[in-house]
């Protein structure tokens, strides 16, 4: 009993859970049962997959020990170098390898510059920041171009499901999810993901290439990102230069609400996951509460100092639970 | 197979103008435990790092079971059969004890470009095996090693190289910031090292470690080798008078 007891409470991300069945009581009961309706879940699923998606990359890398604040610009550079190339003619499946191995180049830049020459990832993604979100206005003249007509919405962001509740998108993030999911828990790169992050001496001298392991993240966090920054092109069905401000602090917020420490080694794509799900909540609630929505980023801001010390709480009476190993 | 396990000649490491070694020539016999002494400075770190592939030498050569080998990744001596042991701890706390035994080494069941799924029943088993094997009472794999003492996770260091089936293990200052109880079962493995047929290499400043638990004592100053006996030929007031 004991054990157990000591064994969620060390799982970073049942602060966060608990807070998000106790908002979706107080939200249901404040808006008079509309938070739950189907309209409004259709609403909130719909949006819900775009910053997740960023959210699970970004909790990946910070478990591997870095950090990538070029998240939000890269979500605008993707879908507007697609779009770019597509009213250049360009075919979709094309303009999108195209997008992708923009997000590739981007990922891996970060990584490599970070790595060689030694300076924390918090600058190098910040430098990314405004140069991604420059050539985002600077590739688009100013004027957006328009989104063909014939993109393959079915496949990203067309409703389906019973009471058309979900969007593709959704499919999509949670297929992503578990596979990311999967690939740190299961695999011996999420060992090697987790070792590097968890303590970077003793990674290396088990000989892991843990500059690889790195860079490997820095990627998978762009392209993910690129990936939800289409999604919301297609939803919206314009590719603005201004989508994705200030989703990067977003992320990390959600990431850390979510039990992922900031020094890397401990987290679950599934906290991140949880922390994007009670931002959104929030986000949500507090305008179908009819409170001013300024009070938005106060409730995030709040919420994330809040988990951080909820966590070290729980993580510390954990420990003071005497079992024997 | 008579030779020594490990033979290095004439190395030589500058850092950008400190001569750290300055032609070190060492054999090492099979199934011995060498006790490596030496002031701080005194190169004996440098000499480790460069047997367990975290440095390069940038002179000299290196014979593992008399054939030369080339050591320039921490992989390289591992697969040598030299496993390491660091002052600092060569675990990841954040990580459960079955997950840090096989770290880079992990058992994979399907594999594509060498990445793969965990044999995850695998780890535990042999973990808790490994664990068995070297004395040590842990009653589950999946706890934290940051939870363990840190003479539990020197146990768990040496139950790793163990079931690695290392042939040599380097030892640095394991037993630092160790309980009195707990330096006694470190100074215990070591000396059990031989009946498992494995060279240790155990460095350390403490003097009464060293002659407790080697057959061999070498002393290091000023990145020279000024001192090489049988422990039984040498006192510690001579090794005192050397450094």
């Amino acid at each position: 009993m004991k054990r157990m007891l000591k064994m969620y409470m060390e799982k970073p991300e049942l602060a966060a859970l608990l807070l998000l069945f106790l908002l979706i009581v107080l939200f249901q009961i404040r808006s008079g049962g509309v938070f739950l309706s189907l309209d409004n879940l259709r609403g909130f699923f719909g949006i819900l997959p775009e910053m997740a998606l960023v959210a699970i990359g970004v909790t990946v890398l910070m478990i591997c020990g870095e950090f990538d604040l070029s998240v939000g610009a890269v979500f605008a550079l993707m879908p507007m170098t697609m779009a770019v190339l597509m009213a250049m003619g360009i075919a979709f499946p094309l303009a999108f390898i195209a997008g992708v191995l923009v997000c590739v180049a981007i990922g891996f830049l970060n990584g490599f510059l970070t790595i060689r020459f030694a300076i924390p990832s918090f600058i190098t993604t910040l430098g990314m920041m405004f140069v991604a979100r420059s050539l985002t206005v600077v590739i688009s003249g100013g004027f957006p171009p328009l989104l063909p007509a014939d993109l393959p919405i079915w496949l990203f962001t067309s409703f389906v499901g019973p009471g058309q509740l979900l969007r593709m998108s959704f499919i999509w993030f949670v297929v992503i999810a578990v596979l990311v999911s999967l690939l740190l828990n299961r695999t011996n790169l999420g060992n090697w993901i987790r070792a590097t992050g968890g303590f970077l001496p003793a990674a290396d001298a088990l000989g892991i290439p843990t500059a690889r392991v790195k860079i490997a993240c820095f990627i998978l966090c762009s392209v993910l990102s690129g990936f939800a920054g289409l999604i919301q092109v297609l939803r919206l069905g314009s590719p603005l230069p201004s989508i994705g401000e200030g989703m990067e602090l977003q992320a990390v917020a959600a990431a850390v609400i979510g039990g992922t420490a900031l020094n890397g080694g401990v987290g679950a794509v599934l906290g991140g996951i949880i922390g994007v799900v009670l931002i959104r909540v929030i986000d949500n609630g507090l305008i179908l509460s009819q409170v001013d929505a300024n009070w938005f980023k106060f409730a995030i801001g709040a919420l994330t100092i809040f988990a951080v010390v909820a966590n070290s709480w729980l993580r510390k009476r954990a420990k003071a639970i005497k079992v024997e190993i | 197979m008579n030779g020594p396990i490990v033979s290095v000649k004439n190395l030589h490491k500058w850092y950008s103008g400190v001569h750290a070694l300055r032609g070190v020539s060492v054999d090492f016999a099979r199934n011995e435990a060498v006790g490596l002494i030496g002031d701080n400075g005194a190169g004996k770190s440098t000499l480790i790092n460069i047997l367990s592939g975290v440095q390069k030498q940038d002179e000299g050569r290196i014979f593992v079971e008399g054939k030369e080998a080339t050591i320039s990744s921490p992989r390289d001596s591992m697969r040598l059969g030299i496993e390491t042991i660091y002052q600092y701890n060569s675990m990841v706390p954040t990580m459960s004890i079955a997950r840090n035994l096989f770290i880079g080494r992990e058992p994979i069941k399907y594999s594509l470009f060498g990445i793969g799924v965990l044999d995850m029943r695998k780890m535990r088993k042999e973990s808790v095996q490994a664990i068995a094997d070297v004395d040590l009472h842990l009653r589950s794999p999946d706890a934290l090693v940051g939870e363990l003492s840190g003479g539990q996770r020197q146990g768990v260091a040496i139950a790793r190289a163990m079931h690695f089936k290392s042939k040599v293990m380097i030892l640095d200052e394991p037993t630092n910031h160790l309980s009195v109880k707990e330096t006694n079962k470190v100074i215990g493995f070591v000396r059990s090292l031989k009946e498992q047929n494995v060279t240790g290499i155990f460095i350390s400043h403490n003097m009464h470690h060293v002659f407790e638990s080697c057959d061999r004592v070498v002393a290091m100053a000023r990145g020279q080798i000024v001192l090489d006996r049988r422990v039984s030929e040498t006192s510690i007031d001579e090794v005192q008078s050397v450094l």
